[in-house]
């Protein structure tokens, strides 16, 4: 921790290092399996192999025979203790919300369903006990695909609550059509010169991939009725009100932290059964249970993401005005409903229109169980599927139009002049100027250049040919004005909180309700608060993920940590500086407003010679030796802010790719990223969760994809088969940033931790299709796999090699 | 994730080790680099009662100049492989299609003989020994004897050795003037195993090619000579006509599977592009 703030600046928008790094980097870190605690006990979970089996008969006892077993336990044998695990989002007043316990009962409905647990001395001990237990399953068809699963007849998932057959369709979600009435009619009303593209696209399903596995700890405290559990979570907050919900342990009694999280994604915005497990099989014992996942588990049992199927329709005027657009969405939502899963494709629902004016507007979606892993949030959660599908079918707009994608891009957008602009979606977009991004991205890019050499490799049938892939994007971030979500049906707010407190010696203690797990809010936070304390970034300690010590919070995802955590850092610190304005006005026997608080100290306006550094208020605040009457001792403050609106960062991201037609292997020969969150208040940070983005979104386009077999095997069931890229496969990426403040917020931030994953796969298979359409080519499955790729242009050219 | 509990011993000498084998009965496996055997151990795919660590056994590491061959230590890295001044002179394949091999930490722990005694249809390291025609040397209890590599591998995952042998060493015929060659591997990310790989290996006299060997990886149980390919080449011109030519068949004789990286059919096409293209750079062409 080498930087030293120069306290005559402001803080924010310096490209600190991340106070953190030296930590995690020298392996001074505290994952939830460095937890140990004496006497504790290891829990292993045997799964369903069966992606769809009644469970005729089940014996746990023989597992009590292996050495080092203390219990084991099916459905039957918790009784009381199998919490079911919750829901927050059911979309529409019909939706389907079947159980879903913590042990499976009766029936398995997907491989890696938790069927039943041991526990033991030692983690090894459980895990060989897992064998011991018997279970007879009676194998019933799984259902995997979606359509068959909307089939007449088809196997039911779930049962009906009355137990006849039930359906696989858990919820019908209709937009009512927005704009100028709907979609038909406006192209209807368009007569001759409307342009109608309708297009399938798949986005597939995909995995979160953190690198910690789950894990969690957790121990009743026997002093005290405290339990503590320690988790591998995103979410400490929500995860205790879910818990004592689920376990009906009092909410006072839990204490959730959330140590060094490796990574999350998503993945870890959850409430997993195997913490419910580990909770109620503590109590039940009395002593301290750990579980720690292997990577075969988290591939089954961590929920997956995306896999929807879209149906989209897009309308133009021959000259290339956007009329309308129809989109009908099948989203798998796995074998259950997690704690979001219905609400993943609505979140995309908004996102569709994306930058772009028209004027109708209509969406539905149905949620389909099937046989598989539940899904649920993974980076951008909604809205990396939606801009796939419009930015991928602006491209083939583009293309039955005759005309440049980018071109027609910029005829549609929302000029930087229109903003505010309210959305055919109905979403009103603060601020933005796609011209400004688009403009440094192509210089950057070297658009013309490239055009020409395509042109080059077209004409001299190159084997390897070229194709520009464009993304102009935008998002929904800052997770949110809890009234929206209320009207969305979700059972929480998107507030946020902060304290701040002043301590005697100086230093500043910073407790936060956002719980990072590897996006730097140490630094950042420490730079907001700095800025308006004039502290130095290094006296700042930022406390967080442990409801012990930070107790209000509704933790991180959705690009929220800044775009709303900040507003509550700002507002708590400006408060601390009133209070201490006031002790100090008494102590430098003037008025509060004859004091300026300048490089953190407060002096007497035209004698700066006055002056009192906020360390010595604190100090003041502590003794109480003479405070003015009617102020407390201490010196903090605390803030909980609800967002007023959404922010919307966006950007221009442009992919040259390289596609060699004898092999259809891709690479990407240049990618340029241009985004704008508006204000940074670290460009380092930033840049950080820009790159991780982009291999998120590029993954998905060319290398990720879960897979299954008819009968519901998981196929990508490890890191050999599900290939997650590295470093070495990708491009050194070409970056700048566009600042346009957020109107939403005081310190004019956007999200930034979801937006390469959002922009990255359309630019990646737009790039792709744009090099091979000569051939016929209109669309490449994901991944672009190099079969995917080349079975594309066997197709497009009738088979022939 | 979690291997079944096993014994293990590290003796420093073959005999040792051929002792503990024969101690251990079926269930007794060597170990190397352990960069397959342990996952395969982790996943329960198997459950060895012991482990018998050759990694002490000083024989068994290094490379020799033993005249018109190399001797190479099986528990040789596939790091030193790669860089050694020795196999780069002599045997360039070997060293060009170790540096394929996976990632710069699994180069410094899987070993040659461990990559060939696993004789996992995708390894890369298989179809060099093919190409080269090296001769892997086994101790077992009945002492020393010779493998050929065209009769080393048998099978999925099996080579001749028998349960209580030990790959000590394998012979390495040194290249000698005139030849070329090339590995051209194909895989869906850097680290990830091969989804077809080719082998070549080009000698060229004035413009001539006067013998090929061609050999595949992945495209069968087996690593596989592409016999045809090899016929068609010698005598041919080191033209790249004549070598796409000879390239087209391939895939003959090849049984590839299908799997989630590519089809058997895909894997055929990809047999044919990259042989072109392996045989090319070998011929300098
Ligand atoms: C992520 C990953 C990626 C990989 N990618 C590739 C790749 O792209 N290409 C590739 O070719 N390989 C790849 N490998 C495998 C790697 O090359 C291994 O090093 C090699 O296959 C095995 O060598 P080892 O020394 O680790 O053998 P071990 O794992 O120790 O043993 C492997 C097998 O050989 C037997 N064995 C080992 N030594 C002897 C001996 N002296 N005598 C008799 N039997 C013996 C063992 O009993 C065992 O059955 C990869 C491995 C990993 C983990």
């Amino acid at each position: 921790m080498t930087e030293t703030m120069d306290v005559t600046g402001s803080a924010i928008g310096r490209p600190l290092r991340r106070k953190e790094d030296a930590r995690l980097l020298h392996g001074q870190t505290n994952w939830t399996d460095n937890i140990q605690l004496a006497g504790t006990l290891h829990m292993a979970v045997l799964r369903s192999p069966m992606a769809h089996a009644k469970i005729a008969h089940i014996d746990v006892s023989p597992a009590l025979e292996r050495p080092h077993v203390v219990a084991a336990f099916s459905a039957k044998e918790l009784g009381e203790l199998n919490g079911a695990v919750p829901c927050v989002w059911p979309v529409t007043d019909d939706i389907q919300m079947p159980p879903f316990h913590a042990l499976a009962v009766d029936k398995v409905r997907h491989v890696g369903d938790c069927v039943a647990v041991v526990i033991a001395n030692t983690k090894y001990a459980a895990a060989d006990a897992l064998d011991a237990i018997d279970v007879d399953y009676e194998p019933l068809p799984a259902v995997i695909d979606m359509e068959a699963a909307l089939k007449q007849g088809s196997v039911a998932v779930h049962d009906a609550a009355d137990g006849s057959l039930g359906t696989n369709r858990c919820y019908d979600f209709p937009l009512k059509p927005t704009g100028d009435g709907s979609f038909e009619a406006a192209v209807k009303a368009a007569g001759d010169d409307a342009v109608v593209v309708k297009r399938r696209f798949i986005n597939q399903r995909i995995i979160a991939g953190f690198m910690e596995p789950r894990a969690v700890v957790a121990s009743p405290m026997g002093m005290s009725n405290e339990m503590t559990v320690w988790s591998a979570t995103q979410i400490p907050h929500v995860l205790r009100v879910l818990l004592a919900l689920v376990t009906g342990l009092p909410e006072n009694t839990l204490r959730i932290v959330a140590p060094d999280v490796g990574g999350g994604f998503g993945g870890k915005l959850q409430l997993y059964r195997e913490e419910v497990l580990a909770v109620q099989i503590a109590r039940h014992l009395g002593r301290t249970v750990k579980w720690v996942e292997t990577r075969s588990e988290d591939m089954v049992s961590s929920h997956h993401g995306r896999d929807q199927i879209q149906d989209i329709q897009i309308a133009a005027t021959k000259d290339g005005k956007l009329i309308g657009m129809k989109v009908d969405l099948l989203a798998n939502m796995g074998a259950y409903l997690q704690i979001i899963t219905p609400g993943i494709p609505l979140l995309g629902m908004f996102m569709f229109p994306a930058i772009y004016k028209m004027d109708a507007y209509e969406f539905s979606c149905t949620g389909v169980f099937t046989n598989t892993t539940p899904t649920d949030a993974i980076r951008g959660a909604g809205r990396p599927e939606a801009t796939y599908a419009i930015e991928r079918i602006m491209d083939e707009l583009a293309a039955e139009l005759g005309m440049d994608p980018l071109k027609l891009r910029e005829m549609n957008w929302i000029k930087n002049t229109e903003f505010p602009y309210t959305t055919v979606a109905g979403l009103a977009y603060d601020s933005g100027n796609y011209e400004a991004a688009t403009e440094r991205a192509l210089e950057l890019f070297g658009y013309d250049e490239l055009r020409a050499e395509q042109e080059q490799r077209r004409a001299s049938g190159d084997p390897v040919q070229l194709g520009l892939g464009i993304s102009t994007f935008t998002e929904m971030c800052g997770l949110a004005p809890s009234r929206t979500l209320g009207a969305l049906k979700y059972v929480a707010g998107g507030w946020e909180h902060c304290t701040i407190r002043a301590l005697p010696t100086g230093k500043i203690e910073l407790i936060t309700g956002t719980s990072p797990h590897g996006q730097g809010h140490e630094t950042a936070w420490s730079q907001i608060a700095s800025s308006i304390l004039g502290v130095p970034v290094d006296d700042i300690e930022v406390v967080h993920g442990d409801t012990g010590r930070a107790p209000y919070g509704m933790d991180t995802y959705g690009s929220r940590s800044l775009a709303v955590g900040g507003q509550a850092i700002k507002k708590a610190a400006e408060r601390l500086v009133e209070k201490a304005r006031i002790i100090a006005a008494h102590q430098l026997e003037c008025s509060p407003d004859d004091l300026d608080f300048i490089q953190g100290e407060f002096r007497v306006k035209g004698d700066p010679a006055k002056a009192q550094p906020l360390a010595a208020v604190a100090f003041e605040a502590f003794t109480a030796h003479n405070l003015p009457d009617g102020v407390e001792p201490t010196l903090q403050a605390e803030a909980t802010v609800d967002p007023n609106d959404f922010s919307y960062p966006h950007g221009t991201h442009l992919a040259a790719m390289e596609v060699d037609v004898e092999t259809g292997k891709v690479k990407i020969r240049k990618y340029v990223a241009v985004d704008d969150c508006g204000v940074q208040v670290n460009p380092l940070i930033v840049e950080g969760q820009v790159h991780g983005g982009l291999v998120c979104g590029i993954a998905q386009a060319l290398y990720e994809g879960v897979e299954y077999d008819s009968d519901g095997n998981l196929l990508t069931a490890s890191l050999a088969d599900y290939l997650i890229p590295s470093a070495a496969d990708l491009p050194s990426f070409i970056t700048d940033r566009t600042e346009t403040p957020s109107t939403t917020n005081p310190l004019g931030t956007k999200g930034i931790g979801e937006a390469g994953a959002i922009a990255s796969t359309p630019a990646i298979i737009n790039g792709i299709v744009d090099a091979l359409r000569p051939m016929g080519v209109t669309d490449v499955k994901m991944p672009a796999t190099p079969e995917n790729v080349w079975r594309a242009i066997q197709a497009a050219q009738g088979g022939a090699q | 994730m979690i291997p079944v509990a096993f014994d293990y011993t590290k003796p420093s000498t073959v005999d040792e080790a051929v002792q503990a084998l024969i101690a251990g009965g079926e269930d007794a496996k060597v170990i190397s680099g352990g960069q397959s055997l342990m996952p395969v151990l982790r996943l329960r795919m198997a459950a060895p009662s012991v482990l018998v660590d050759v990694g002490g056994i000083a024989e068994m590491n290094g490379v020799s100049d033993d005249g018109d061959h190399l001797l190479i230590g099986s528990n040789t890295t596939h790091h030193d492989v790669m860089n050694n001044a020795l196999v780069k002179q002599h045997a360039g394949l070997l060293a060009m299609t170790a540096a394929t091999v996976a990632d710069p930490q699994i180069r410094h722990r899987g070993t040659l003989g461990g990559s060939l005694a696993h004789a996992d249809p995708a390894g890369d390291l298989p179809t060099a020994a093919l190409a080269l025609e090296c001769v892997m040397v086994a101790q077992g209890p009945k002492g020393r004897r010779e493998i050929a590599a065209k009769d080393f591998f048998v099978d999925y995952f099996t080579s001749a050795l028998e349960s209580d042998e030990v790959l000590v060493a394998i012979k390495v015929p040194k290249m000698g003037d005139g030849w070329g060659y090339h590995y051209e591997k194909f895989n869906r990310t850097a680290q990830a195993w091969a989804t077809v790989g080719v082998a070549a290996a080009v000698k060229r006299q004035n413009g001539t090619i006067t013998e090929a060997r061609v050999a595949l990886t992945n495209m069968g149980p087996s690593p596989i000579r592409a016999s045809s390919v090899e016929s068609a080449l010698a005598g041919a011109s080191a033209s790249a006509d004549a070598i796409a030519a000879a390239s087209t068949s391939a895939a003959d004789g090849t049984r590839p599977t299908s799997d989630l990286h590519a089809t058997a059919e895909f894997r055929e096409h990809l047999a044919r592009v990259l042989t072109k293209r392996a045989v090319a750079q070998a011929a300098g062409v």
